[in-house]
């Protein structure tokens, strides 16, 4: 699905991580760890083409990204480790206009059932404001649920302030994306329970620049 | 609120309509903050008067200044805080990488600027010509002459408020960047009423208006955009 090549990337003028050969498997799951400041967010906004590498290159399926054009990468989904959500809006509205602003499916009953699958409908009508952090990101991660013929999830902390109900519901989510071919990118603080697919592991402090 | 049906899901034009609703929708949501460029329109013009004195002759042939001057720093007012919300809470990323270009994103987004900020002033320009004692087709002409300079004004704000986005003293920086800018459109729209008033046609500064607007609208939201992807980076 995506490998990269000799990838290397830097914050500021420090360099991150360098010579990184990733390869990503349709129907796998990917758990990238590293410590604190040592690229993870970096390495995911650099994939989702939000930043540029250094170094290297990207391919998917044999060809480079310039040679794929820009159109596909446009259909992989990033959730950062910020929810993308308006205080202002209620829940329902903030997906809504996510999911128009990707070019997603916005019925009632589209929205409605990823608002149920995370478990977080009976809140639908809510501001944004008034929800808990934990809240918020089962709002911002129903996107998922709307997004699920995109090949390649990109998952900044998506576990990040959920209880034990919101991850297994995640956990659901994330299984059947990649039971269906999906792949999925992630980072997580907290060792992962999914059990299917098996996650594996991908350790930036491996790449770190000598 | 459904996009345009003729527009593709994740066309430019779908992407311009979703952003465009979204944020008049939260300016609908917060009308004091919205209306504040306004009610900083009103009341800076209206010491004018007190400021230098009443005399009607004075104040007829310093109003159009005064009303663009005002006009320009209403707009810059609110200009500030165009992406910086966005930014803060990873909209602004999401928006990046939606399924089209920036530009519809940037473009959206001064349009919100404008219908919330810039239409409301024109709208309130009448009554503030005639607080002024100004000729009916002296005012006719200060009103066009902002229909057409305020979406300049908007659109070279968005520029500013994208280059100078995530730096400190960023407010500083923005009109240092756009008030020059913003000067050609300034002096020919409070020009424009001066020809009126002149007994000459304002045709002249009316086009020259109507080619900045185009310029701008044509070269600000690719910069904007460009500067966009720089500032999330």
């Amino acid at each position: 699905m995506l490998q990269t090549a000799g990838l290397a990337g830097q914050r500021g003028n420090r360099p991150l991580f360098e010579g990184l050969n990733l390869q990503l498997a349709p129907g796998s799951v990917t758990l990238l760890r590293g410590r604190n400041g040592r690229g993870k967010t970096t390495l995911l906004r650099m994939l989702a083409g939000l930043s540029t590498p250094t170094a290297g290159s990207l391919h998917t399926t044999g060809r480079t990204l310039r040679e794929g054009g820009p159109g596909w990468r446009r259909q992989w989904l990033y959730i950062g480790h910020q929810n993308a959500l308006k205080d202002d809006l209620s829940a329902s509205e903030a997906l809504r206009f996510l999911a128009q602003l990707h070019g997603l499916p916005t019925s009632d009953a589209e929205l409605e059932a990823a608002l149920r699958r995370l478990g977080i409908y009976n809140r639908r009508h809510a501001p944004v404001r008034t929800l808990s952090q934990g809240q918020r990101r089962r709002v911002a991660l129903a996107r998922l649920v709307l997004q699920r013929a995109s090949p390649l999830w990109l998952l900044d902390e998506p576990f990040d302030a959920l209880d034990t109900e919101g991850i297994v519901a995640l956990n659901g989510v994330i299984g059947e994306h990649a039971a269906a071919g999906g792949c999925v990118l992630l980072t997580s603080h907290q060792p992962l329970s999914l059990s299917a697919p098996v996650p594996t592991v991908f350790d930036l402090e491996d790449h770190a620049p000598r | 609120m459904n996009s345009d049906p003729e527009s593709e899901p994740g066309s430019m034009t779908a992407v311009f309509a979703c952003v465009l609703a979204r944020d008049l929708k939260l300016a609908s949501r917060r009308r004091i903050d919205a209306l504040l460029p306004l009610a900083f329109f009103i009341v800076a013009i209206s010491l004018f008067p007190l400021g230098v004195g009443p005399e009607p002759g004075m104040l007829r042939d310093m109003a159009p200044g005064v009303v663009w001057v005002c006009a320009l720093l209403a707009s810059m007012l609110s200009v500030g805080s165009l992406f910086a919300g966005d930014h803060a809470d990873g909209s602004l990323e999401q928006m990046l990488l939606a399924p089209t270009s920036a530009i519809a994103v940037a473009l959206a987004k001064c349009a919100a600027h404008w219908m919330v900020t810039g239409l409301p002033l024109i709208v309130a320009t009448p009554l503030v010509g005639l607080l002024f004692g100004m000729s009916g087709p002296a005012l006719a002409t200060l009103v066009a002459s902002l229909a057409l300079g305020t979406p300049i004004l908007s659109l070279l704000g968005g520029l500013g408020a994208a280059l100078t986005l995530g730096l400190r003293s960023s407010g500083m920086l923005l009109i240092l960047i756009v008030l020059p800018l913003a000067i050609p459109a300034l002096i020919f729209g409070a020009g424009a009423v001066g020809t009126v008033e002149a007994g000459m046609s304002p045709q002249g500064h009316f086009s020259l208006l109507g080619a900045l607007l185009i310029a701008t609208a044509i070269g600000a939201p690719l910069a904007t955009a460009a500067a966009l992807r720089i500032s999330t980076e």
